[in-house]
């Protein structure tokens, strides 16, 4: 399945191309961005406080003057660490109860498959927030938030691949050959499951990455004064009308990082999973 | 059929005890002494150990639980940290206002989402098919906070067309700019679906007969083609109900909408613990209880549905 896919044609799918470059952009600015802005996002400047963008402050200051960029960039780190972390963490989870529930069905497959429903049964940011909000507020409580509400989706994507592929051939012959049911699953249903739940998880990091910012807009996130977009959005949208660029930036950022995960993320389904297509 | 629905009831049961045995573990891991909460700071050792003893404090985990669940099907959801007002009350009280902002984005979102999804198909492969793609992917993609903000900004203040926050007494102006925003993520998904599921029936042959008549192309798309799409994008409207909640408390909190949403909001400000599980478990019945409406009407609605449910 993996070799359907090939750099020829991302190169081909325009949007695809544009998505990866961004985000490798965005990787690289989370990386040595830091060293590249001016300004230190946590220092205060009173005397250019709500400045509009200028030559000096590219994209204006806050309302405790701190530049808007600066903070951009060290949000930038957060919000990819968050979203990429947590979709690696769900997406763990997710592969080894569905993995289990899947290969050895029956009543472990029945209470397991509950489980799922139970966490799916909940809308995710009504979830969200109230695991965070038992926890200190932090990346960690964002962290474990997001990915106790991602796994289950996932565990039960992988839960229905696994039902399929334990029926194929190969892995019959692998029992009858005498191997575990561990060495199964390892060697053979997951490497045949990996190209879909690459996708899935593709198409989930965007989501996640919002997820994250809502936690933060809600106050529930990385506390302040530690730039996250979405707590710039709200520590800064009672000014949305006399100064609006304190909130239109961060929106912008999280807008373009989500929407270039959601189209690499169609970009993969389309390539190694056409039965996916919505 | 009545068997049908009975069966569906009973496995309603087993996510209705793990809902709650999730927000009681929640509930549990809370950061402080509940009793010293409500005792305030003066009080002696004997009175708290008191409460304690009243509350169930003192007893197992699992008797604890069972007294949480009992008290939950009384409605009994507790009182606010800061208000001492029922929750449960509250909750009923703000409740149709959520009802009502979900309507009509439901309603915003299905009518343009389908009459998009309609134009990208018949039109293809053109600017128009692209213009609809783009704003299907960045309507996901959008936060819905910041979207709230930045119609607020455009039609609001710059425009001055639209009141920028607040309920207005039922004026439809104050609907407009909360529904629309909370309807965006929704019309994003019934858009895409609406568009692969017209190009599936355009390219039906009972569409190039309707065609080969000399119909006209609109009885063609509206009559032929759309009636025929429109199950999998009515299934994609009932299941998304439930998802509403989750835009509600981040467009109610933009636009000072007084629904569940911005309760939350509120009780997560104040660190008014059993005011934000109070709104995560009802949110969460809610959300199931959608979800099994939806299902059982389905059951009734689609001969298909039926036949692999009895099956």
């Amino acid at each position: 399945m993996m070799d359907n896919f090939t750099i020829k044609d991302l190169m081909r799918n325009k949007p695809a191309l544009i998505a990866s470059f961004v985000l490798i952009a965005l990787a690289f600015t989370a990386i040595v961005g830091p060293f590249l802005v001016h300004y230190d996002p946590l220092s205060m400047d009173l005397d250019s406080l709500r400045q509009p963008p200028s030559a000096k402050h590219l994209l204006g200051t806050d309302s405790k003057g701190r530049d808007i960029l600066a903070r951009l960039v060290y949000g930038a780190r957060i919000s990819l660490s968050v979203g990429i972390l947590a979709s690696c963490l769900s997406l763990g989870i997710g592969i080894f109860f569905g993995l289990i529930a899947g290969y050895f069905g029956g009543r472990i497959d029945a209470v397991l498959s509950q489980f799922f429903d139970i966490f799916l049964a909940f809308p995710s940011l009504i979830l969200a927030i109230g695991i965070s909000a038992v926890m200190p507020a932090g990346l960690t409580s964002a962290m474990l938030a997001i990915t106790l509400v991602g796994w289950a989706g996932f565990a039960r994507l992988v839960r229905s691949i696994t039902l399929s592929l334990k029926e194929q051939t190969y892995v019959e012959a692998s029992r009858a050959l005498g191997a575990t049911s561990a060495r199964i699953l390892s060697n053979h249903i997951l490497p045949n499951a990996l190209p879909l739940i690459i996708v899935a998880g593709s198409l989930r990091v965007g989501g996640f990455i919002l997820l994250e910012a809502a936690l933060s807009f809600l106050g529930l996130g990385i506390q302040p004064p530690t730039p996250t977009w979405g707590s710039m959005i709200s520590l800064n949208r009672a000014f949305i009308n006399s100064a609006p660029w304190m909130v239109i930036f961060p929106g912008i950022a999280i807008s373009i990082t989500v929407i270039s995960f959601n189209i690499l993320g169609d970009f993969l389904r389309d390539k190694l999973d056409p039965r996916m297509q919505v | 059929m009545g068997l049908y629905i009975l069966k569906r009831c009973c496995l309603f049961v087993p996510t209705l005890l793990g809902i709650s045995l999730i927000t009681f573990i929640l509930i549990k891991h809370l950061p402080g002494d509940p009793v010293a909460g409500m005792v305030g700071e003066r009080a002696t050792p004997e009175t708290m150990s008191r409460i304690r003893t009243e509350l169930g404090l003192d007893k197992p985990l699992p008797y604890q639980y069972v007294l949480y669940v009992k008290r939950v099907c009384a409605g009994q959801l507790g009182r606010s940290i800061y208000t001492n007002r029922n929750i449960a009350d509250d909750l009923v009280q703000k409740f149709p206002n959520t009802v009502k902002l979900a309507l009509a984005a439901m309603l915003f979102a299905s009518i343009s989402g389908i009459g998009m999804g309609v134009i990208s198909a018949v039109h293809r492969g053109t600017v128009w098919d692209r213009i609809v793609t783009l704003v299907s992917v960045g309507g996901i993609s959008v936060p819905v906070f910041w979207l709230g903000l930045t119609l607020m900004l455009l039609f609001s203040f710059y425009f001055r067309w639209l009141p920028p926050s607040g309920m207005g007494n039922g004026n439809l102006a104050f609907l407009i700019l909360p529904a629309a925003t909370l309807a965006t993520f929704s019309l994003s998904y019934i858009t895409r679906i609406t568009r692969s599921s017209m190009l599936e029936t355009l390219s039906q042959p009972y569409v190039a007969a309707a065609r080969a008549k000399g119909l006209s192309e609109t009885v063609v798309v509206l009559k032929h083609a759309l009636k025929n799409a429109l199950i999998p994008i009515v299934t994609l409207i009932g299941l998304d109900l439930g998802s509403y909640l989750n835009g509600a408390v981040l467009t109610e909190t933009i636009f000072d909408w007084d629904g569940l949403g911005r309760y939350a909001l509120d009780g997560i400000i104040k660190r008014d613990y059993p005011v934000i599980m109070g709104t995560v478990l009802f949110g969460a019945l809610i959300f199931v209880a959608v979800n099994l409406v939806v299902d059982i009407s389905y059951h009734f609605l689609d001969p298909r549905v039926r036949a692999k449910n009895e099956a």
